[in-house]
C-alpha cells in the first residue's frame, strides 16, 4: 500500500515522515522518531504503557494510526521535563517512590498530567479511577497515588509550573 | 500485534465520506474513535482493505439541547459526556454510563456514535439509549433518516445501519425536572465489559413514574429493553415489592450466556439485583430533583 | 532502626531516593526493545491453534516470496543443527520448534525473519501448516489414566504422563500421629495457574558477528550469567564458545520469575542471527507472553492436620498433584523438583509432617516458574494458612487464638522444622500481636457479630506466614549444576569514588541504590559516590541472578563481605599512613583513627588515594575486592497479615475494606524501598486471590490469553495497603537482612481467602478456592439461601 506523508509536532519539534497507513502511532514514535520512552505492554489497549498527550489529552498511542496524527501536537515523556527541571509529577514519582521497574512510569506520568490538568485537587479515589487505564505490576499503586498527590500540592503552591505542557 | 495493510481515506465532508463508502462497499470500514476497530485489526480479526477516517468531518462533535431533544453529534467523544455539566446534572444516566466505559484514555478518543454503531451488546451506550428512548440519526446517500433506538439493534454486531450510512447524531428527548436515571454496571475490573449492567431512566408523576426506560447490557445478542418491568412500574406507586418484581421480570426477559464472567443463572440474578438498585437510585434522584 | 551512617553517607536504614529513577522518569530507560542495531532484522513467531496435533506439513514458500522476508525457520531447519530441542532448567526437554507434533495451543511452530516487523507479521499469515488435531490431555487428575495418550513418547521409559514423584518427611511417624489424633481436618485446595505478566514482555536481540564468531545478546533475563552458560552448553556444537558470548540484560520491565527461563524465542532468534550474520530482534506480544511463557503454580493440594481437641497442632500431611504442561520447565534448584514447598509447616510447631507430590504432563504451556515468590513457597503458605483456619473452625477456636497457641516461640530459634529446614530467626507472637492491636482485632470481631445479626457478611482473614528465601547454600542448591552463590566486585577509584558490579540483576528492586547503601554502610563512602552495575556478563562477576528474593541474602551479603575485605586492606594502609600498628586503629564509618587520639585519622577517601599513590611496600596496589558469597543457610522472612472484607450479597462481590501487612525481613537497607516492595507484593498477592487465572477449556484452548480476560488489577481494585514492620535480624547474614521482594505475594492470598471464608463460616462454609470471584461467592450465597435476589 502506498505510503502517506504526515507532519506531526512532538515535544515542540515538527517531523515530516512517510508512513504506511497501518503503522501504529506508538511504532511511529518509537521507531521513526526514536523516542523509546513510550512503551508497549499489551495488544489490547489495556495497559496504558503507551500513553502520550495529543493536543493535551492523554491517549493510548497503540490504538491510533500514525496517519491519524497528521497535523497534531504530541507530548511524550521525553518532553515533560522543561529547561532541565523535572515536572512536579516526575519529582513526585521520585520523592514518593512511585516507580520501580520504570516500564509503566512514562505512561502513568503522561496520564497523570492530564488528570491534574482537569482536576488539580483530586481525591484519592479520583486519582485511582483516573489512572485506571494504566497497569503497574511493581508498586501496588499506593506510591503512585502519593506521587500524584505530591504533584497536585506542588502545582497548587506554584501554579506557574503547570503551564507549559498543556499548551502543546 | 500488527494490522494488515489498508488504504486510508480522510474525507473532509460528510458527502465525501458517504461517496467513499458507496464506492468501496464491504471493503471499507469507518474509523471514528477506533477503539473497537483498531484492536480487532491488531488481532487481525478484522482486516478491512479501506479505512474511511471520518474524524476530519467538521461539526459532528457537539452536545446541545435543541427542539425538545438532547442532541449528541456522532463523533462526540465519551469524555465530553463526563465534562459537560449539563449532562451530569440533567442526564445522570449518560454520565454514569460514560464514566464506566473502558478507561480515561479510551474515553478521550472513543465516540458515542461508534459505541452504538458497533452493534455490540457488551458496549454500554446501547442499553442506555434504550432506556432514554433515543433516536439514531443516520446519514447516507439518500440523506438523513431517523431510526428509533428500538429498531436499531438487530443482532450480534448487526444494526439497522446501512454500510453506506454514518451515525451523525443521537437524539434523546429532553429531560424535565421530574426525570432522572442511573447506570449500574457490574464488571470484573475497571475497563472490562459488563458482566451485566442496567440502565434506568424514569420520569415521575407525583409519587409514581409516568415513564420508565430500562435497558440491559451484555445479557443477550443485542441490548435488551426490559419491557415487562417498565410496564409493571408505570403509573404505580413505588413499593419495594414492585421494584423487586421489576427486577425479577428483567432477569427473566434477558438472555445471557455463560462465559468467564459467570453462569447464565448468575447473570440473570445480577440483572435482577442491579435493576432493583438502579430503579431505587433513579427514583430517589427523580424525586429529589 | 537506628542508622550508623549520616544521611550524606546514606548507609543502611536511610530512605534515600533511588539512583535509577532519573532515567526512568525521563523516558531514558534502556529496555531490550529500545535497542536498535544497523541491519537489524525482526522475528515473529507462528503459533499453534491446536493444543495437540500432528504437523503434517509446513509450506513457507508464499511467505518466502514476500519482499523483505529473509528466512522462515522451522523445526526441520533447527534439526539440521540439532537445535530443535533444548533442556529445561529442570533437566526435562522442550521443543525450540516442533518437527512433528505440537503440544499446546500457542506453541511456537515457525518463525519469520524479515527486515521489518510489519512484513514479518504479514508473512506469518502466508505460512500454511497442515495439522492433524488429536484429543488433548487437559485435566491433570485424569492424565495418568491408561486410555490417555502418552504425551512424551520421546522420553525414554515414559509409559504414562507421570513426570516425577517427590516426598519429604517421615511418612510412618506422621501417619501414626494422624491415626491417634483427636481431631483430623482435611481440605482440597487448588492454587490456580497464573502468569507473572510483567508489563514488559520478554524478548531479545541476538547479534552474531560472523567474522569474530562473537555473539552478543540483549535479553530480558533475570539471570544473564546462567543464560550465557546455558547458551554455551546447548550451542557449543555449532561453534558458540562461552568467552565469545556476551549476554546483556539491560533495564528490565519487571521480572517476577517469568524472565528466568530460556524461551524458545531466544534460541530461535540466536540461531537465526548465527545463520544470517545479522542482529535479530524478537519481542513478544502480550498474548504470546500470557499464552506461551512459563506459567506459575497450578498445584492441586490436599492438606490434612492432626490436632488435639483444644487446637494444638501435631502433624501435617499434604498431597499434591502438579500440572506442568507438556514439559517441566520450572526454574527450581536442581535437587528440589517442588522447590521449597516443604516449608509448608509454616510458623507452627508440629511434631511431624509429611508431604508428597506427583507431577504430570498435560497439553498446556510448560512451566512451573515462580510468580514473585521463592520456589513454590506461595503454594506451601497457602496450604498451611488455609488449613490452620480449617482447623480453627473445626475445633471452634478463633483463628488468631489457634495461631498464638501453635507458633514456634522466639526462644526456639534457630528452629529445625520436621521437614528439615532451620529457621534462622523470628518472633512470631510479637509480630502477630502487633498486627492484632494495630487493626483492632477484637473490635472487628464485635462488628462482625453485629453485622451477622443483621444478615450482612463481613470477614476477617489472617495469614501469619514464614517465607524461605535466599537460595542458597552450595551444599544443596544448584541450577544445572551451577552452585547458587552470588557475587560482588567493588573497585574504589583513587579519588574515593567506586564502581560495584554484581551477579544479580535488578528488575525494579532498586539495586543501584540498595547495594550502594550496603557498601556505604561498610566503608563509609557516600552511596551517591558508588556506581552499581549489573547485567553485563562481560563485566560483572558470575552470579545466578535475581529471583526468589535472593539478591539481598546472597549478592547483598557479597557486597558487605567484599567491602569488609577492602576495610581490612584500608586498615593496613591507614596504619602505614599514620605510622601506628593496626591494633591501635579504630574504625568508624568512613575513617580509621588512632585509639585515644581521634584527631589522628585517615578517611576512606584518603586511604583509597593512598592505595594507588602511597601504598606500603610489598602490598598490592589498588583498592578492589571481589567476593563470592555462599550463604550458610537460607533466610526466613515472615509476616502477620490481616484482611477485612465485606461481601455484597446481591452480586457476590468481595470488597477489601482494610488490609494490614506487618513484615519482618530482618535489618532494612532502605525502608522506602522495602515498603514499596511490600506494596507491590501485596498487589501480586491480591491478583491471584481475586482476579487472575489462566483458564483452558476442554479442548485446550486458552480462554484468558489477553489482558482483556487475564485480569491484572488496576488502582481501583487495589486497596490502600497499610504496612508496618518488626525487625528480627538474621543471625547468619553479614548485615542481618533477609530479603523482602516476595513476602507479601506469598502471605497475602491466604489472608484474603481466609477473610472470605470467615465471612461465610457461620453458614458452614469451610473453604473457597482462589481466585475468589464474585460468581463463586454468589454461588455459595445462593446455595445457602442468603443471596439477595
Amino acid at each position: 500500500m502506498s505510503k502517506q506523508t504526515i507532519t506531526v509536532t512532538v515535544n515542540g519539534e515538527a517531523y515530516t515522515e512517510e508512513v504506511e497507513p497501518r503503522m501504529l502511532l506508538v511504532h511511529f514514535i518509537r521507531e521513526k522518531l526514536s523516542l523509546t520512552g513510550t512503551h508497549i505492554g499489551c495488544d489490547s489497549t489495556s495497559c496504558g504503557a503507551c500513553t502520550i498527550l495529543m493536543d493535551g489529552k492523554s491517549i493510548k498511542s497503540c490504538t491510533m494510526f500514525a496517519v491519524q496524527a497528521n497535523g497534531k501536537h504530541f507530548t511524550t515523556i521525553e518532553g515533560v521535563a522543561q529547561n532541565g527541571q523535572y515536572h512536579p509529577l516526575q519529582e513526585g514519582f521520585k520523592e514518593e517512590h512511585g516507580l520501580q521497574c520504570g516500564f509503566c512510569t512514562p505512561g502513568m506520568i503522561m496520564r497523570a498530567i492530564e488528570l491534574l490538568d482537569k482536576n488539580p485537587n483530586p481525591t484519592e479515589e479520583e486519582i485511582r479511577w483516573g489512572i485506571s487505564g494504566n497497569l503497574c505490576r511493581c508498586t501496588g499503586y499506593v506510591n503512585i497515588v502519593k506521587a500524584v498527590q505530591y504533584a497536585a500540592k506542588k502545582m497548587a503552591e506554584a501554579p506557574k509550573e503547570k503551564g507549559a505542557l498543556n499548551e502543546v | 500485534m500488527i494490522p494488515a495493510a489498508f488504504e486510508y481515506f480522510t474525507p473532509s465532508t460528510l458527502s465525501e465520506a458517504i461517496a467513499l463508502l458507496e464506492e468501496h462497499g464491504d471493503e471499507a470500514k469507518i474509523l471514528s474513535g477506533g477503539h473497537s476497530l483498531i484492536p480487532m485489526m491488531r488481532y487481525r480479526l478484522a482486516s478491512p482493505e479501506k479505512i474511511v477516517d471520518i474524524n476530519g468531518i467538521p461539526d459532528l462533535e457537539y452536545i446541545k439541547e435543541e427542539d425538545g431533544y438532547l442532541k449528541i453529534g456522532g463523533l462526540t467523544r465519551e469524555v465530553a459526556l463526563e465534562d459537560t455539566p449539563m449532562i451530569r446534572e440533567k442526564y445522570p444516566l449518560l454520565y454514569d454510563t460514560a464514566v464506566m466505559i473502558a478507561d480515561p484514555q479510551v474515553r478521550n478518543l472513543a465516540t458515542i456514535g461508534g459505541n452504538i454503531a458497533h452493534g455490540d451488546a457488551a458496549n454500554d451506550h446501547p442499553a442506555t439509549m434504550l432506556a432514554l428512548g433515543a433516536e439514531v440519526v443516520a446519514t447516507g446517500p439518500n440523506g438523513e433518516r431517523v431510526i428509533p433506538i428500538d429498531d436499531f439493534f438487530l443482532g450480534l454486531y448487526y444494526t439497522a445501519l446501512e454500510p453506506t450510512e454514518i451515525i451523525t447524531e443521537i437524539r434523546i428527548p429532553v429531560a424535565d425536572g421530574n426525570s432522572s436515571g442511573t447506570y449500574k454496571k457490574m464488571e470484573r475490573k475497571v475497563g472490562d465489559y459488563a458482566t451485566a449492567a442496567v440502565a434506568v431512566q424514569v420520569t415521575m408523576n407525583g409519587s409514581g413514574p409516568a415513564k420508565v426506560g430500562i435497558g440491559l447490557t451484555n445479557v443477550g445478542p443485542t441490548p435488551i429493553r426490559a419491557k415487562r418491568s417498565e410496564e409493571l412500574l408505570v403509573g404505580q406507586p413505588i413499593t419495594d415489592e414492585l421494584i423487586k418484581e421489576a427486577g425479577k421480570l428483567a432477569s427473566e426477559d434477558c438472555a445471557p450466556t455463560a462465559d468467564l464472567r459467570g453462569s447464565e443463572e448468575y447473570k440473570r440474578s445480577v440483572v435482577s439485583v442491579l435493576t432493583q438498585r438502579a430503579l431505587k437510585t433513579a427514583f430517589e434522584r427523580a424525586l429529589s430533583s | 532502626m537506628k542508622c550508623k551512617t549520616s544521611a550524606e553517607v546514606g548507609g543502611m536504614g536511610h530512605s534515600i531516593k533511588r539512583k535509577e529513577d532519573a532515567r526512568f522518569l525521563q523516558g531514558k530507560g534502556q529496555y531490550t526493545d529500545d535497542f536498535k542495531f544497523p541491519g537489524m532484522l525482526h522475528m515473529k513467531i507462528l503459533r499453534s491453534p491446536f493444543a495437540y496435533a500432528k504437523i503434517l506439513s509446513i509450506d513457507s514458500s508464499a511467505a518466502m516470496e514476500l519482499e523483505g522476508v529473509l528466512a522462515v525457520v522451522t523445526g526441520e531447519t533447527l534439526k539440521e543443527y540439532n537445535l530443535h530441542w533444548m533442556p529445561t532448567l529442570m533437566s526435562d526437554t522442550q521443543m525450540v520448534l516442533p518437527t512433528d507434533t505440537v503440544m499446546y495451543q500457542a506453541q511456537e511452530v515457525a518463525a519469520v525473519i524479515a527486515t521489518d516487523p510489519y512484513i514479518a507479521a504479514d508473512a506469518l499469515e502466508l505460512i500454511e501448516v497442515e495439522y492433524d488435531p488429536m484429543d488433548p490431555v487437559i485435566n491433570p487428575h485424569t492424565a495418568l489414566e491408561p486410555d490417555k495418550p502418552i504425551l512424551r513418547p520421546d522420553k525414554e521409559g515414559q509409559t504414562n504422563n507421570h513426570i516425577w514423584h517427590w516426598e519429604t518427611g517421615d511418612r510412618e511417624a506422621t501417619n501414626k500421629i494422624f491415626d491417634e489424633a483427636e481431631v483430623v481436618v482435611k481440605q482440597d485446595i487448588y492454587i490456580p495457574r497464573i502468569h507473572v505478566a510483567s508489563i514488559e514482555t520478554c524478548g531479545c536481540i541476538a547479534n552474531f558477528d560472523k567474522i569474530n564468531e562473537h555473539l552478543t545478546v540483549h535479553m530480558t533475563t533475570q539471570a544473564p550469567h546462567a543464560i550465557r552458560t546455558v547458551l554455551a552448553l546447548v550451542a557449543g556444537h555449532v561453534g558458540l564458545s562461552e568467552e565469545k558470548i556476551r549476554v546483556i540484560s539491560p533495564d528490565i520491565g519487571g521480572g517476577f520469575g517469568g524472565k528466568v527461563p530460556v524461551y524458545p524465542g531466544y534460541v530461535i532468534a540466536t540461531a537465526a542471527s548465527v545463520l544470517i550474520g545479522k542482529p535479530v530482534k524478537w519481542i513478544e506480544d502480550r498474548s504470546e507472553n500470557l499464552q506461551a511463557d512459563s506459567f506459575a503454580r497450578d498445584y492441586h493440594m490436599t492438606g490434612e492436620i492432626a490436632a488435639t481437641k483444644d487446637g494444638k497442632m501435631k502433624a501435617l500431611r499434604i498431597k499434591t498433584l502438579a500440572d506442568h504442561g507438556y514439559t517441566d520447565a520450572a526454574a527450581n534448584p536442581s535437587k528440589f523438583p517442588a522447590g521449597m514447598f516443604s516449608v509448608c509447616t509454616g510458623s507452627y510447631e508440629f511434631e511431624n509432617a509429611f508431604t508428597e507430590m506427583d507431577a504430570v504432563y498435560t497439553n498446556k504451556a510448560p512451566g512451573g516458574v515462580a510468580y514473585r515468590c521463592s520456589f513454590r513457597v506461595t503454594e506451601a503458605v497457602h496450604a498451611i494458612e488455609r488449613m490452620v483456619d480449617v482447623l480453627a473452625q473445626e475445633v471452634g477456636m478463633d483463628p488468631a487464638e489457634l495461631r498464638l497457641k501453635n507458633f514456634i516461640q522466639p526462644e526456639q530459634m534457630p528452629y529445625k522444622t520436621p521437614l528439615g529446614w532451620e529457621y534462622d530467626s523470628g518472633d512470631y507472637p510479637m509480630t502477630f500481636k502487633k498486627a492484632l492491636d494495630k487493626i483492632g482485632y477484637d473490635e472487628l470481631r464485635k462488628e462482625q457479630a453485629e453485622k451477622r445479626a443483621r444478615g450482612e457478611f463481613m470477614g476477617i482473614g489472617i495469614s501469619t506466614f514464614t517465607e524461605i528465601v535466599g537460595a542458597g547454600p552450595s551444599k544443596d542448591f544448584d541450577i544445572l549444576g551451577i552452585k547458587m552463590f552470588d557475587s560482588a566486585e567493588i573497585r574504589v577509584h583513587p579519588t574515593g569514588k567506586a564502581i560495584a558490579r554484581f551477579g544479580t540483576k535488578s528488575q525494579g528492586q532498586g539495586h543501584e541504590t540498595t547495594y550502594a547503601q550496603i557498601i556505604a554502610e561498610e566503608l563509609g563512602l557516600p552511596a551517591a559516590h558508588i556506581q552499581v552495575e549489573e547485567g553485563d556478563t562481560d563485566t560483572a562477576p558470575y552470579g545466578l541472578g535475581t529471583y526468589a528474593s535472593r539478591s539481598t541474602p546472597t549478592a547483598g551479603a557479597a557486597a558487605a563481605m567484599a567491602a569488609r575485605k577492602l576495610r581490612d586492606k584500608a586498615r593496613k594502609i591507614a596504619a602505614y599512613l599514620l605510622e601506628v600498628s593496626e591494633e591501635d586503629l579504630e574504625w568508624e564509618p568512613g575513617k580509621f583513627f588512632v585509639k585515644g587520639a581521634p584527631e589522628k585519622s585517615k578517611t576512606i577517601q584518603d586511604i583509597a588515594f593512598a592505595a594507588y599513590t602511597n601504598h606500603p611496600q610489598g602490598m598490592e596496589a589498588g583498592f578492589e575486592a571481589t567476593h563470592y558469597y555462599d550463604p550458610p543457610n537460607l533466610t526466613f522472612p515472615y509476616g502477620a497479615y490481616i484482611c477485612v472484607v465485606d461481601i455484597d450479597k446481591g452480586t457476590g462481590e468481595v470488597k477489601i475494606r482494610r488490609f494490614l501487612a506487618i513484615d519482618d525481613c530482618g535489618n532494612i537497607i532502605n525502608p522506602m524501598i522495602v515498603e514499596g516492595q511490600v506494596h507491590g507484593g501485596l498487589t501480586m498477592g491480591l491478583a491471584p486471590a481475586m482476579y487472575e487465572e489462566l483458564i483452558y477449556d476442554d479442548e485446550g484452548n486458552i480462554l484468558t490469553g489477553t489482558f482483556m480476560d487475564y485480569l491484572v488489577p488496576t488502582a481501583v481494585e487495589t486497596p490502600a495497603w497499610e504496612t508496618d514492620k518488626t525487625i528480627t535480624p538474621s543471625p547468619h547474614h553479614p548485615i542481618g537482612a533477609k530479603g523482602i521482594g516476595e513476602s507479601a505475594t506469598v502471605g497475602a492470598p491466604p489472608a484474603i481467602a481466609n477473610a472470605v471464608v470467615d465471612a461465610l463460616a457461620h453458614l458452614g462454609v469451610k473453604h473457597v478456592d482462589i481466585p475468589v470471584t464474585a460468581p463463586k461467592v454468589w454461588q455459595i450465597l445462593k446455595e445457602k439461601g442468603v443471596a439477595e435476589a
